[in-house]
This record gives structure tokens, sequence and C-alpha cells, in this order.
């Protein structure tokens, strides 16, 4: 291929709570992004996310968001994913509150 | 106010019976996300960022104390304790769960409320002045019409599935507090020489991408005929409009790509084929509907305490002066809550703070609620008398802020922090902003000046209309911020004009109070205001201020 591939990890909402999920390696749903597969390979994004979009009863709207590789794990690299992997800004609410313990 | 008919309310149930029965069909998997999507569409149910959001219909923003009870119920029950009052005077729950939402609309078809038609390509909510029925410069109530309108719009089953989403607007008095000029139907009720009630019809306006003030159509449409014609209206555009182009397919770019004679022709033609249909029973179903907005029995009494207390107490005084509306009976005054204190959430209530407000319209309101297109909530018809006990009640619960039509009253949209669609965050920038002048001590110096941010090009934040505009924008992965300058949603209505090169995040308060203190100093006289300064002076000072500052220019 040409043009090189930005790496990318599987994220989506969750059907019943609707709150931001992503997919892990071992086809887990993780609700922190660290925990998500880092995906560099385009043919192997293609396939993680058929199998994303596969889980009807589970999240909704799977996609592939652009990431890159942190110390301890996958980070979003535009601030739109940087939001949903916290919550709004204007309270303590959605994952910072949840996972705040 | 309006109570529901036997038929609204079997209508209403069987939608929640119709809904509850599709949730658990998308639960079980019965129904893929595909075909569930349209349908939680039609009852207001979004997936945003962090969650879902149901959007709640407040028909032309008007609320009993019962119904902003149970929205504070809702709040608690299956939210977080807040709901957030919307730019179409709607109210939003930002956290509900999917299998929680059956529950939440049969709460609010107890109090006769829904979320029908709040999405979807339908005719949205009619908006109204939210000072119907009370204002001293109104023709006539416009609320009548609003709920004749929404009577008409419910499920009417040639319009469920139009090009693009369709909103209407009225007002009934001279001044324009509905923004009728930006909506696809804009109805101002007038008197002809004759003495006779009418409408004049503005058609296509619109904010968005292409924002748009609308035309006016028809100088005069007699009451009668407001069915039929606004049917014809929507028939034309039903054929016309794009299907093909999601962004050219509201009305404001049928009318523009098929022109105003055309279009005016065809929707003459099938309004005149039309209006023989309606025998009567619409305006038989009006009169049932205006005894229903009969105004209250006022209070005759005197008002020395509340002439005592204004002389008396500075704090008062400052709220009375900034947050009251002349009423038509002079005894009484219209009262705007500010949900907008200074460093909170443009248009986000407590659950605490709508059960004060809801105790209050029962204690001194005549059970009226009104919410408004900026965002505040409404006392309509209040004993000037009243008013210190409402104002101290108000201030114990974070509602006292003096700030109505100034620079914090600002409309945002929820922006990134919670919506799908937005491209930047818009609450934290009016956040910041009503912090900054409030730090500043200045703005009722400053007086009336509307900021209004959207954080995304569809401009539900009203943006165009604001006298100083935001809109958020995504340049390269980074927020970025443009100003536009001299917008106006009054019956003067103009679309703001774009300053020049966009600001980034942390750059927008400065640039904002830069444009403030160069109208402080160009104004003519304090008399003056913002707008007007614009209007006289022109862009160029302020854009001398905004971008010949060292450093301040963000090159984006």
């Amino acid at each position: 291929m040409s043009r090189s591939f930005t790496p990318k990890v599987v994220t989506a909402n969750r059907l019943r709570e609707g709150d931001v999920v992503y997919l892990a390696a071992d086809d887990r749903w993780t609700q922190f992004h660290h925990e998500a597969e880092l995906i560099d390979d385009e043919a192997h994004a293609q396939l993680r996310l058929l199998f994303a979009a596969a889980q009807k009863l589970y999240v909704v709207g799977a996609y592939l968001a652009d990431a890159k590789a942190g110390p301890n794990g996958p980070e979003p690299t535009h601030f739109r994913e940087e939001f949903r992997t916290r919550g709004p800004s204007n309270y303590f609410h959605g994952k910072q509150a949840d996972h705040a313990s | 106010m309006y109570s529901y008919s036997d038929f609204d309310e079997a209508f209403i149930r069987s939608r929640v019976a119709q809904f509850t029965q599709q949730v658990e069909r998308r639960l079980d998997g019965s129904l893929t996300e595909d075909e569930f999507r349209p349908l939680r569409l039609m009852n207001g149910l979004y997936l945003q960022l962090h969650a879902y959001m149901l959007r709640v219909a407040i028909p032309y923003g008007t609320l009993n104390p019962g119904q902003m009870r149970q929205l504070a119920h809702i709040a608690d029950a299956y939210d977080k304790g807040y709901g957030h009052f919307t730019t179409r005077q709607n109210i939003q729950f930002n956290w509900p769960k999917l299998p929680d939402v059956p529950a939440i609309l049969t709460a609010l078809a107890d109090v006769e409320m829904h979320a029908i038609q709040t999405s979807g390509n339908t005719v949205r909510n009619v908006t109204a002045d939210h000072f119907a029925g009370a204002a001293a410069d109104e023709v006539e109530d416009p609320r009548p019409y609003a709920e004749l309108l929404r009577q008409w719009s419910t499920d009417h089953p040639e319009f469920q599935f139009l090009p693009r989403k369709f909103k209407i607007a009225i007002t009934g008095a001279e001044h324009d507090r509905a923004v009728i000029a930006a909506h696809d139907i804009g109805l101002r009720i007038v008197r002809n020489d004759k003495g006779e009630i009418g409408f004049q019809v503005l058609v296509g306006g619109g904010l968005g991408r292409t924002p748009m003030i609308g035309m006016v159509v028809r100088e005069f449409l007699p009451v009668e005929d407001l069915l039929p014609y606004v049917e014809a209206v929507l028939s034309v555009y039903n054929t016309l409009g794009r299907r093909d182009n999601k962004y050219k397919a509201r009305i404001k770019i049928t009318l523009h790509e098929t022109g105003k004679a055309e279009i005016t022709r065809q929707v003459e033609e099938r309004f005149a084929e039309l209006r023989p249909l309606f025998g009567g029973n619409d305006q038989k179903l009006l009169e049932d509907i205006r005894e229903a907005f009969a105004p209250p029995a006022y209070r005759n009494a005197p008002i020395d305490a509340y002439t005592a207390f204004h002389k008396a107490d500075p704090v008062f005084r400052a709220w009375a002066d900034t947050n009251l509306t002349a009423h038509k009976n002079d005894q009484y005054a219209i009262v705007t809550i500010s949900v907008k204190e200074h460093g909170k959430t443009p248009g986000d209530a407590t659950s605490a703070q709508m059960r004060v407000i809801a105790d209050l319209a029962e204690k001194y309101g005549h059970g009226d609620i009104r919410i408004s297109h900026e965002q505040n909530v409404i006392l309509p018809h209040v004993h000037k008398s009243d008013l210190p006990a409402i104002h101290a009640a108000l201030a114990q619960v974070g509602l006292g802020t003096a700030n109505v039509g100034l620079i914090s009253d600002i409309i945002a949209c929820p922006g990134m922090d919670y919506c799908a669609l937005a491209t930047a965050r818009s609450i934290p920038i009016a956040e910041e902003i009503a912090v900054r002048f409030k730090e500043l001590d200045l703005e009722h110096e400053v007086g009336p000046l509307k900021i209004k941010i959207s954080g995304c090009i569809n401009a539900c934040g009203h943006h165009h209309v604001g006298h100083i505009g935001i809109l958020g924008l995504d340049r390269a992965g980074v927020e970025n911020y443009q100003i536009t300058l001299g917008g106006d949603g009054t019956e003067q209505a103009a679309i703001g004009e774009k300053m020049g090169p966009g600001f980034a995040y942390d750059q927008v308060v400065p640039a904002i109070e830069r444009l403030v203190r160069a109208y402080l100093e160009i104004r003519s006289e304090p008399a003056e205001t913002f707008l007007q300064t614009v209007r006289r002076a022109g862009l160029g000072p302020f854009k001398t201020a905004l971008y010949e500052t060292e450093g301040a220019q963000d090159a984006a």
C-alpha cells in the first residue's frame, strides 16, 4: 500500500447504557481506551470492525477511531475521542466519575 | 392552558405502548439498529457522545407546575438530577438508559407531555413568543394558533417523511421574540385596515450552514385560512424539496432554487384546492382552544410594597431592572428567571431549581411557566407586590442572577460536551465569558448584548443572529472559533458577518473582551447599544480591535 495506515481502535456505544466502549484484543468490550486493541493493519481493522458490527445486542454504531501507542496502552489522537474517554467538561459526569474511585 | 382531550390522551398512550414494544424488540434483537434508529428518533431519543439523550417537547414553551415537577422527578429518577432547556423551548435529558425510556415516556404522558416529533423530518415543536398572553406590545395571544398547529401537525400522515425537518414559529407581538424570520415558516399576528386579525407569513428562513432570513409570502392571511395555507406550503415543499442532498433539503433552499414567484404560484394553487376541504371544524376547534388560553383572573391590589422595596434594596433593584418586562396589566410584571448563573451551563436547571420554579408559579404566577428559546424560564403573570418574595426565593437556589439580555445571558448549544454532531465545545466558552465579565464587573455598563454560541455549523446556538456570534469548528484536529458580528434575531432580523480568521479555544474570551472594550470606546453615548454601534460604525473598528493586537491572532 502506498499510504501509511494510521493506527486505529474500534469504539462504539453500549446498546443499553449508551456509554462509550472499546474493543479489546480478547474480544471483550472495555470502558477504558488504554485497554483497547491498537490496530496497525488496515485489513485487520476492517475485520475487527465487522466483528464489532455483528455484536448487535451489545453495541451501537461501531467505528474505527485514530489512536496512537502510549505508555499505558492506546491513546486518542483527536480531541473528540479524548472527550469520549472522559465525559463532558461542564460536570463531573460520565466516565471520569464512573471510574473516579 | 390547554388540557389534553380524550383523543390526545389515547394517542399519546398508544404511542408510548408502541414505542415500549419497539424498545423491547430492539433489546431482544428482533430489531436491528438500522431498523430501530428511525423509530427512536420519532420518539425524541438520540444517541449522543457519552449516552442517550431524550428531547421532550414543551409545546410553544408552556408548562404548568405539575409538569415542571414531573420533569424534576424524571431528572432525579432516570437522569443525573438536571435537565437542559434548549433553544427550541424544549428540554433534554442527557443520561437516560434505553431500558428506562418507556418508563420516562409513561411519566411524561401522566402529565400530558411527550417526545413525539422532537426529531426526524417532521414538523417540529411549534415555538412561540415566550411572553405570549402577557406582553404589553401584543396584538393577540399566539398560543391558540400554536396549539392548533400542534394538533394539526402531530402525526399528520402526509408530513411524517418530509425532505427535512420543518420548524414553525409564531409571535403575536410587534417586537419579535420568537425569531420567526429564522424559521421554515414564521407567523406574525397582525391587524389589517379593517381591524381584522390575520397573519403575516414568512417562508424559507433558517440558520444552519446556509443561513437565510425568511421571505414574506403573504402580508395578510385571514385566520380561517391558516391551516389550509400552511398545509399548502408543506405540500409544495414535500413535492419539490430535495431528498437527494441533506444539505439542500430545507425549504429555504427549495425557495431559492425554485424562485419565490414560482413557489408562491404553486402554494396559492394548492391552497385553492385545499381551502374548500376545510369545512370549518378547524375554526370550531380553535374556538375551544381559545377558551383554554383565557387570561388568568388578575388580582387587583396595591403595589406599594414593590415600589418601596425597589427603592430600598439595590440587589432587588438590579434584578428588577434587568429581569422584568412590562405586562399588559400594569399591576403585573413578566419575570424572566435567569438560568444563566455566571460560570454555570446555560439552560441547565437542577431538579431542586425546577421544584422551586413550580412552587413559585403555583403560589404567585397563576400556574403558568414558559421556557424561552434563550434558555431561560419565564413566570409570565406576577403581581408586582409578590416580586420581592419571588426574588428572595430564586436567589436562594442560584436563580436570582440579574443578567437577562446582558453579556452573560448567553445562548449555547450542548456542543462537543454532549452532541455527536458537534465539532467543538460551546458550554465552557459560555461559562468563561460570563465569569470574565463578572470579574470585570462590566456587564451592566455594557448593557444589552446577545452572545450566541454554536458548537457546529448546524447552528443550534443561533450564532448567526447573535450580536456577537461564536461558531466552534474543528480545524485540523484543533478547536477553532469563528466570530460573527451584527446578527439580530428580532423583527430587524440580520445574519451576522464573519470577522476573519478564527481563534483558538483559549483566545476566545480575550477576543470577546477586545470587542466589548472597542464598543465602550466608540459608542456615541451610553444609551447606544452594542448592536446600534456595530450598525453605525461598521465592522472596521471591531476588526481592528480583534486582529491588530500583538499576539492576539491565531493563524488557524
